[in-house]
């Protein structure tokens, strides 16, 4: 056991854990952010994905000593107050879900992916969120949403990202 | 023995429904429901006995009398919120949204004020499940009829207060209208200090489809902000304060027996260890902790040899016990003389099809949180059957169905495969011995190798067609995957259908739209198969044979969306496949390209025309139709699972392939809304068609026929 602080959402958490815990293990079992879930348990579903520097990384297999004073996003700190994150609001424009287990993940790849390329064409929206299952089928969906987040709000997507 | 032919097949009832418990008689006390729910007025829909024999399963529970019953009761309460309480439960098919349409549409209240309480054993009326595709065709029509008659009272209690004709006023947007007199009143202040209440039998709907004003149109999903923001609390992500992580020691393989299990190391690591016959668990105050005191004891298991995937289908048929039950439950349909057909006919053709096991990979595995206050039960779990698993959790732990309250979160997905409640019996016994709440969350592993199956299948076909493309004879048999979808619907005189019962070697159960997958599947490869024996187009050939208007109209329509007849180029290939299940006709046309060389097949194009009476909510059907072709990608192309001696070979997401983001084809869907039909569900039946279309797609691209679900988990091999 160590005490491990992290830098989650802009708030910085102290938790007294194993360094070879899982981060989603600690953001769910140890400080209640259940937004983030558990798919698979070895990064080939993306249900877990959170920001970590900025860039999308499979939280299940990230383990917590690894990420200690990196700057953690999860699906909770996305929008600011009640303001939606461009992504999440397209999500829901689009209607991009069904049971919407997969959609914190999706968003969380999806916000990664503008950031690095701001204006995506398909090919490239398909290749980079490959790595995301949506058992209910949802893509093309998903793939409409990430052209309008990309479309209607660039500057907005590259200070969430940011965060 | 029935001789009619083309007659829709009874709905198959899901198989685990089959072990639910009776119905439990819900208390009909009035003051009851003003207690817990404060004053208003309450309408309470009954359901009609022959309803529920429906909704239990039809044929299978006959002789059997049923208490009268409650479908649905919805309140409106003193500051105007209306509450709608179901047993029906939400798991991504969007029927919170869909079935808050149809009130809203009735009662003509805004959404934002209707909140639906779905699948909570104490709180809502007892409901078989949520499968079959019978929440649309029954919970709709039960909840635009509570919502009507709770309209004409309010508007018979502000023509009282007005003294008016009821006929001069309307409901609108929450109020009650005089226009001639310009005065209006809430709902609200009509319902203030009462206690109202009303029974109704549940019947069809006041208002005509084709009158629709809410419903009928597209609207978003009702909580969706929830979904986006991480705010939804699913099964798995439920907590209580002093809450434990349970953890249960797993067979070594399917139907091993524990001889000995030594716990000390595990006991000493401060957890709770439970020992109660086959079962071993333990529960801590981490997952972490849970899993290594598993990992900690010593356990010796017996075990039995068993058949592998690779002798699955000589056995499906050697095991297979004929004629089980021949004379009822759609197991057996004969018509005319079949033997004499087929010696008589211009062209013979007899084929084999197969269908394997497939998982069904909800994304969110089973999960559930327990806990005990004295010999009161409370469980939040995902499942498709809250009352079952009250039933289950009763007779588990031997209490009464009324000590156990079983609560349903909305959950992340089930397709079918979450009928049973496993990890609920899990967490409710660690539960009972660590006397703290305790949660079991499955691992993924455990999902695929302890939850069940898809039924794996052999269908054996033998058919007779004259050379102007007539169909004689059809003789039809299916081995152990299920009845759903058996019958025919081309119209041939002469036809042998029997389903086989078979001492499944896996776990199985429903499915979305259990056999029908397999079933339309052999009947449509085989229909291509034949078309091409008689040289005629497929289309030609399916239309000279089908007299049902609806299939007809989708298959028309399908195919005239996609450009039926247009000229392919190098390795591309058109196909088709369609049919009717769950009340639904669907027609699905797909473009494959094959690569010659490599073998590699990609799925270009999906054409689905899509007919199920009189459409709710377009955008929300477009997106379970996109939904079934997506999902069901995987199970005609490369999903299917391996198996030796008791133990799954692929059980894990690295090893077992589902469809992403780069198998998408374009899909390209045609609603046909009949507004003169009764509105039918829509999760199931436009899978349907998918695999044959892209088999027949695969033939006419390459040449090979392939006959086996899935057709290329590598590949196409041409040879």
């Amino acid at each position: 056991m160590a005490t491990i602080h992290l830098s989650i959402n802009g708030h910085t958490h102290t938790v007294d854990a194993d360094p070879q815990t899982s981060l989603l293990t600690v953001l769910r079992e140890y400080l209640d952010l259940t937004g983030s879930k558990y798919g698979c348990g070895e990064g080939q579903c993306g249900a877990c994905t959170v920001l970590i520097d900025g860039k999308a990384q499979r939280s299940c297999i990230t383990r917590v000593g690894s990420v200690t004073d990196k700057p953690i996003t999860t699906v909770e700190g996305l929008a600011a107050g009640d303001h939606l994150h461009p992504v999440q609001q397209a999500f829901l424009d689009e209607d991009a879900m069904q049971c919407a287990y997969c959609t914190s993940g999706m968003i969380m790849s999806a916000v990664s992916l503008l950031k690095k390329n701001p204006s995506p064409n398909e090919r490239e929206i398909v290749d980079f969120m490959d790595g995301n299952i949506c058992r209910c089928g949802t893509y093309s969906r998903i793939v409409r949403a990430i052209q309008k987040a990309a479309r209607t709000a660039q500057p907005a997507v590259a200070k969430g990202a940011s965060r | 023995m029935s001789t009619k032919t083309n007659i829709a097949t009874p709905l198959e009832p899901e198989r685990y429904e089959l072990g639910a418990a009776a119905p439990y008689r819900f208390d009909l006390d009035r003051r009851d429901f003003f207690k817990f729910l404060g004053a208003g007025m309450v309408v309470v829909s009954v359901l009609k006995p022959a309803m529920i024999a429906q909704e239990s399963g039809g044929g299978r529970r006959r002789g059997e009398s049923l208490p009268q019953e409650i479908g649905a009761w919805l309140h409106i309460g003193e500051k105007g919120k209306v509450t709608v309480f179901t047993g029906k439960v939400e798991v991504g098919q969007n029927i919170r949204t869909s079935l808050s349409q149809a009130v809203s549409e009735e009662l003509h209240v805004p959404f934002q004020q209707i909140e639906l309480v779905m699948g909570d054993t104490q709180l809502t009326p007892f409901d078989m499940g949520t499968f079959g595709s019978r929440t649309t065709p029954t919970m709709n029509l039960q909840l635009r009829k509570v919502s009507a008659a709770a309209r004409d009272t309010l508007i018979g209690l502000a023509a009282t207060q007005w003294n008016i004709k009821p006929e001069h006023l309307v409901a609108e947007h929450g109020k009650i209208i005089d226009s001639q007199n310009h005065r209006s009143v809430e709902y609200a202040a009509l319902v203030k200090g009462q206690q109202l209440s009303q029974t109704l039998p549940a019947e069809d709907p006041l208002i005509p489809a084709a009158d629709w004003k809410v419903a009928g149109q597209s609207a978003p999903k009702v909580d969706g902000r929830d979904f986006v923001t991480g705010r939804h609390r699913y099964p798995c992500d439920q907590t209580l304060p002093n809450m434990l992580y349970g953890k249960v020691l797993r067979q070594p393989s399917f139907n091993a027996t524990l001889s000995s299990a030594d716990t000390r190391a595990a006991e000493r690591m401060g957890v709770t260890v439970v020992q109660d016959g086959n079962f071993v668990g333990v529960a801590a105050t981490t997952t972490q902790a849970a899993e290594s005191a598993i990992a900690a004891i010593r356990a010796e298991w017996k075990s039995q040899p068993q058949i592998s995937n690779r002798e699955l289908f000589d056995y499906l048929r050697k095991d297979a016990t004929q004629g089980k039950d021949p004379s009822g439950d759609g197991d057996h349909f004969e018509a005319g003389a079949v033997d004499r057909a087929l010696a008589s006919a211009d062209h013979q053709l007899k084929q084999t099809y197969t269908v394997s096991y497939i998982a069904h990979v909800p994304l969110e595995p089973r999960a559930a949180l327990a806990k005990w206050d004295g010999d009161q039960l409370t469980v939040w779990t995902g499942t498709q059957r809250p009352f079952g698993v009250r039933g289950q959790l009763a007779e588990a732990f031997r209490i009464p169905e009324d000590h156990v309250r079983v609560l349903m979160p909305d959950t992340g997905s089930a397709y079918g495969g979450k009928h049973t409640g496993e990890a609920a019996i899990e967490a409710a016994r660690l539960a009972r011995a660590a006397k703290r709440p305790v949660k079991v969350v499955w691992t993924r592993e455990e999902e695929f190798s302890w939850a069940y199956f898809r039924p794996a299948g052999v269908m054996d076909v033998a058919s007779g067609v004259r050379k102007d493309g007539t169909i004689t004879a059809w003789e039809f048999h299916n081995y152990n995957s299920g009845s759903a979808g058996i019958r025919t619907y081309y119209e041939i005189p002469n036809q042998r259908i029997i389903f086989h019962e078979v001492d499944s070697p896996l776990r199985q159960g429903s499915y979305r739209a259990l056999a029908a997958t397999a079933n339309h599947f052999a009947r449509e490869s085989h229909m291509d198969e034949l078309a091409h024996a008689v040289k005629m187009d497929p289309l030609e050939f399916r239309l000279k044979n089908l007299k049902n208007e609806r299939l007809r109209a989708v298959f028309e329509a399908a195919g005239k969306q996609f450009g039926w007849g247009k000229t392919k180029g190098s390795g591309q290939g058109f196909g088709m496949g369609g049919g009717y299940e769950k009340l639904g006709n669907i027609a699905t046309f797909a473009e494959v390209h094959v690569d010659l060389k490599s073998g590699e097949v990609k799925i270009v194009r999906v054409v689905s025309a899509f007919e199920c009476g009189a459409v709710v909510n377009p955008d929300g059907l477009r997106n379970q139709i996109e939904g079934s072709n997506v999902m069901g990608l995987g199970g005609a192309l490369f999903e299917a699972i391996e198996f030796e001696n008791g133990k799954i070979l692929n059980g894990r997401l690295s090893q077992y392939r589902v469809p992403r983001f780069s198998d998408l084809p374009a899909l390209d869907t045609v609603l046909l809304d009949r507004k003169d039909i009764p509105s039918v569900g829509a999760g199931e039946c436009p899978m349907i068609g998918l695999a044959p279309a892209i088999a027949n797609a695969i033939f006419d691209a390459s040449g090979v026929r392939l006959r086996a679900l899935p057709l290329v988990p590598n590949g196409l091999k041409i040879t």
